[in-house]
């Protein structure tokens, strides 16, 4: 038995050794990580973030140096009051507020680095520079931001902000306080933009020293510059639209028919880009996200899904024609409206009976009525009529995502039987339920950027090219998806027709008030209905004025779409903003500067406050136009004065 | 003359691969733990893993020394030996050096001896020849008191020179003391003597006089026969209390303030968690550092020259106490355990051989050769990796050092020569 005590010690000792090991190394031990090993300092060298020039070469986004305060939590040393103070006073926090953010990091993570303080000013740097290396666990990390040298387009341009840790568990090359875009082309192009940031491991030793690369630097690798990229923007036309835009909300749409390139895309109320650039970012941002009125992040270009109204009845005409169920000169009488069973769909006075010229121009609905029910009816059952309506409609880019590169969109839609059999029943339903169609109010729901697309595709006489913001990568091509035109379900000697009747709507319809001369406009005008639930009740608010264009006639070089909010009829704002786009991208200057001025003087923020008041309130024809006052009308044509040329 | 060939080359050969296995896989430990920079040259002596290269060559040289003489010189001159030893260590009062604050080297020009080194063996040999003198009977208190005497003299000295960790390994003679007869009794009160102070630190003194309590009751009720009477269980509850208490003292005041945190956070006697943890990471920076190497590993190791945190000498002290930690970084936990089971064969080799031998000399000897290299096993790799507390002791064979090194050198080729002899032995 003697013997046995130390044979059997021995032989306990070993097993707890070896159990002891299987638990530091295989049980609790990780896979290893060089991004986690704290012997080895990871410095990150950022590439500069490409460029962003408008089409004409105009730069419009560059990058200022940033430098942000890291902490490695595990590596910090816990010093004394005296100490502490000191390094307090130099970040500008307070004592509370240190050692708040050091328990944030620290619940991150111990070893990996976390933002401190970021985007110090320069002279806090310079100071800071010099006394970093006194305390352990910080370090200072420079990074690249964003410098807008323009203040519109914050709505294209996009802006970059802190990764946030969803982002970074999805893509690990994102570090924790590195940038991403957020929003517009940043977001999109991110990749393109970003470059690729280099590394270098770097051997320390204990007293947090360097002591040479690691493994001689094999890992190491070179930052790769980001690309810079030409979008389609004309920034000239862009803060020209912005201009016109103030004091009111909505969306301006402009596109080449011939490219697909977007030309504009204003969206107001805008907000200047600068402010989400720095220390304020998420400050700004707060206030603008929280906006929930103004929505001045909601792009209303891209996001907002209307009744298209009128506009949409060219489509009706050309579906109509090239189904064969009218001619050009078959007419439809119009007695202020369209009956059917014992209901009535209203109109306007004017010339009776219409054929489609005439229906286009003074746009009546009696005529679209009838060409609609043609359309469905032609085939044995409004399902079946429906449905091939609807693939014509689509062909369009209407109905769905037009699977840009724009950060954001809506699909908008466009009813086909299944709509309705979801709604009405299987074979419950005929084609006056859906009369509303004919006219754009209906089912039938489009963002202005397929209101503009629409408007290239019939400028164009049958094909359309997806709408794209990218025009030139450096050293690389645009996806091919944006330079293949993309052909409608209608031929183009169907076109010719419609065209004469929206040309026809400058000359003697609905616009013949927005005439430009010298260039040959087609156009539609609309409205569309709107409501809003104040107090619990719906409310119908003062319409939507709606507008679609393209111009020249033939060889159109811009289409677009303009939607003011509460605007009420077609041509009063949104038809006067097309036209005077229209003739400022085509001509450079402004003939028409009574339109201008209409439009720059008349505020709608009385309007848009209706809701808010409490009040009753009227609307359409019991609304009146506020002008602005005189010296903030200055102030709005010296701006214009101020658009530089590209 | 064949018989006499084969005599002279009955060395135990598994004992020397073992022991050649570990030498080995130390130096590559050392060259990776002390290189500074690339390694241009192996014998570089202005590096460690130079200068350690030449100890091992020396230890080739004191082998064949040791080897050569008459395997009786050493039971003979083992008093002799013994008292060198202790002059040796006494002499450091006067001649010593300090280093580190520990007064326990000669130095002679550039090279330091560290006598307690070779005071181990002397005191291994001196005990053997006590032990094994025929009027020797470990049962009796008068031997238990000179064998005692021979252990804690250079103990003793050693303690008063600062150095407790070597101190320490003095207690492995227990091991050989039971073997050769001491009472169970000894065990019983010094494993009760460790659990009561374990008690007494961690639950205080009324918890500790209520388990000993406890255990004298059950013991009384079971033992039918041969009761002793209620005033000697009453005595030693008293002295089962006295010994806590003095365990408390002793650790409130009679230690050093390092070593008391040692014991703090080993025990973890702070309550606050998160006193606890700033108290570890400011005392126990080479353990905290240690375990995160080990750990770092993984199961195959970053590989030789590889470990990040030994390239950058995030261990203090890793060439030399804490040698094993290069180990668990640059060779995981598969080079670990084989690092464990090459000093669990080594001691249970030396204990199979030394229950063998025909003369007590040699078989005590070769246990106290076991029972010190188990110590320095133990206690070195368990606090490497944080199961024990911190206490200073190389790794035999491993550890960077020319005495560490030669002093166990001598310490087992003095009992493979023994060994080797045992067929002349009767």
């Amino acid at each position: 038995m003697r013997k046995l005590l130390l044979l059997t010690t021995v032989i306990l000792v070993g097993l707890v050794f070896i159990a002891r090991l299987f638990y530091l190394q295989v049980y609790g031990g990780y896979e290893y990580n060089i991004f986690e090993d704290s012997a080895i300092r990871k410095e990150y060298n950022y590439p500069k973030r490409g460029y962003v020039y408008d089409r004409n070469g105009k730069l419009l986004v560059a990058n200022q140096p940033s430098y942000d305060v890291m902490v490695i939590p595990r590596e910090v040393e816990t010093m004394d009051s005296l100490k502490l103070n000191e390094f307090c006073k130099l970040l500008k926090i307070t004592k509370e507020k240190y050692l708040r953010k050091l328990e944030k990091a620290t619940n991150y993570s111990p070893r990996l680095s976390s933002p401190f303080v970021q985007q110090l000013s320069k002279t806090d740097y310079a100071v800071l520079q010099e006394k970093m290396r006194k305390y352990d666990g910080f370090y200072i990390q420079k990074r690249s931001l964003r410098s807008y040298q323009t203040t519109i387009g914050a709505n294209v341009l996009g802006d970059i902000g802190e990764v946030n840790r969803a982002i970074i568990a999805k893509k690990p090359y994102y570090k924790l306080g590195d940038l991403i875009g957020k929003q517009g082309v940043e977001k999109t192009y991110e990749n393109i933009l970003r470059g690729v940031k280099g590394i270098k491991f770097i051997q320390k030793d204990r007293f947090n020293k360097n002591i040479g690369p690691y493994k001689n630097g094999t890992f190491d690798t070179l930052p790769k510059p980001g690309k810079d990229i030409t979008i389609t923007i004309d920034a000239q036309l862009q803060a020209y639209g912005e201009l016109l835009m103030t004091n009111k909300r909505g969306g301006i749409v402009a596109i080449e028919p011939s490219s697909g390139e977007i030309l504009a895309m204003v969206s107001g109320p805008s907000y200047n880009p600068n402010l989400l650039v720095g220390r304020d970012r998420s400050k700004n941002f707060n206030k603008l996200y929280r906006d929930s009125i103004a929505k001045p992040l909601f792009d209303r270009g891209l996001q907002a899904m209307y009744p298209p109204g009128s506009p949409f009845k060219t489509l009706n005409a050309l579906v109509a024609l090239q189904e064969s169920v009218v001619t050009t000169e078959e007419r439809f009488s119009c007695a202020m409206g369209y009956r059917y069973g014992n209901r009535k769909m209203g109109c306007h006075a004017h010339r009776s009976p219409a054929n489609m010229n005439i229906g286009i121009y003074e746009s009546c609905n009696a005529y679209f009525a009838n060409v609609y029910r043609r359309i469905i009816d032609k085939y044995d059952s409004p399902a079946e009529g429906m449905d091939n309506w609807s693939r014509h409609i689509k062909s369009f880019g209407l109905g769905n995502y037009l699977n840009n590169d724009l950060s954001v969109g809506q699909p908008g839609k466009v009813p086909t039987a299944e709509t309705y059999n979801e709604g009405y029943g299987k074979n419950r339903w005929y084609t006056t339920f859906t009369i509303s169609n004919a006219i754009g109010q209906g089912e039938v729901l489009a963002t202005p950027i397929q209101l503009a697309n629409m408007a290239a595709a019939i400028g164009n006489r049958g094909y359309y090219y997806t709408p794209h913001i990218i025009k030139e990568i450096e050293g690389d091509t645009i996806p091919l998806k944006f330079t293949t035109p993309k052909y409608t379900t209608i031929d183009k000697r169907h076109f010719e027709p419609v065209v004469q009747g929206m040309f026809d709507v400058y000359n003697k319809g609905t616009a013949n008030m927005l005439q430009v001369k010298g260039i040959e406009i087609c156009g539609k005008t609309g409205t569309a209905e709107n409501f809003a639930i104040i107090d619990s009740v719906k409310t119908q608010l003062t319409d939507h004025s709606i507008f679609v264009a393209f111009a020249p006639k033939d060889n159109p070089k811009i289409a677009l779409a303009v939607f003011v909010e509460n605007g009420y009829f077609g041509s009063r704002f949104a038809g006067r903003m097309a036209s005077l786009m229209i003739e400022y991208y085509l001509k450079g200057e402004i003939t028409r500067t009574d339109m201008e001025n209409f439009v720059l003087r008349y505020s709608l923020e009385h309007e848009y406050q209706k809701p808010f008041s409490g009040e009753p309130f009227g609307i359409n024809r019991q609304t009146t136009l506020e002008a602005i006052d005189e010296k903030a009308f200055q102030k709005l044509l010296k701006l214009k004065a101020e658009i530089p040329k590209s | 003359m064949l018989r006499e060939n084969q005599r002279r080359f009955k060395f135990d050969w598994i004992t020397i691969i073992l022991f050649l296995l570990l030498v080995g896989f130390g130096y590559l430990n050392i060259l990776s733990a002390s290189h500074v920079g690339e390694i241009t040259s192996y014998f570089d002596t202005s590096q460690l893993y130079g200068k350690h290269l030449i100890f091992i060559g020396l230890t080739f040289v004191l082998i064949v020394f040791i080897l050569s003489f008459e395997a009786k010189f050493y039971e003979r001159f083992a008093s002799i030996i013994y008292l060198v030893a202790i002059l040796a260590l006494m002499g450091l009062f006067i001649f010593g050096k300090d280093v580190n604050g520990a007064r326990s080297w000669y130095g002679i020009g550039s090279m330091t001896i560290q006598p307690s080194e070779f005071a181990k063996f002397a005191t291994a040999l001196a005990v053997a020849k006590y032990i094994s003198d025929l009027q020797t009977n470990m049962q009796t208190l008068k031997d238990q008191i000179r064998v005692a005497a021979i252990i804690f003299t250079p103990a003793i000295l050693i303690l008063l020179q600062n150095d407790a960790g070597s101190t320490i390994v003095y207690l492995a003679f227990f091991f050989v003391f039971y073997r050769e007869g001491l009472q169970q009794v000894y065990l019983i009160v010094a494993v009760s003597l460790i659990l009561i102070a374990v008690l007494a630190l961690k639950f205080g003194i009324l918890t500790t006089a209520i388990v000993t309590l406890l255990a004298l009751l059950i013991r009384y009720f079971f033992r039918k026969k041969k009761r002793a009477s209620i005033l000697q269980y009453v005595l030693v509850l008293l002295i089962a209390v006295g010994f806590g208490y003095g365990v408390k003292l002793f650790y409130q005041h009679g230690l050093k303030a390092h070593q008391q945190n040692r014991i703090t956070i080993f025990l973890r006697l702070e309550k606050d968690p998160i006193k606890l943890e700033q108290m570890r990471k400011r005392e126990a920076y080479n353990l905290i550092q240690s375990e995160q190497a080990i750990s770092s590993g993984g199961l195959t190791g970053k590989g030789f020259l590889e470990g990040t945190r030994t390239t950058g000498k995030f261990v203090p002290e890793q060439h030399t106490d804490y040698i094993f930690s290069t180990v668990g970084e640059e060779w995981g936990f598969l080079g670990s355990s084989v690092v464990v089971v090459l000093f669990v064969l080594l001691i249970i080799r030396i204990l199979y051989l030394a229950e063998t031998q025909k003369s007590q000399f040699s078989r005590v000897y070769g246990y106290g050769v076991a029972s010190i290299l188990f110590v320095h096993f133990t206690i070195n790799i368990g606090m490497v990796m944080g199961l024990i507390p911190t206490v200073g002791i190389p790794l035999p064979f491993f550890s960077y050092g020319g005495s560490g090194l030669w002093g166990f050198t001598v310490l087992l080729f003095i009992f493979v020569k023994l060994d080797s002899n045992k067929i002349n032995e009767w």
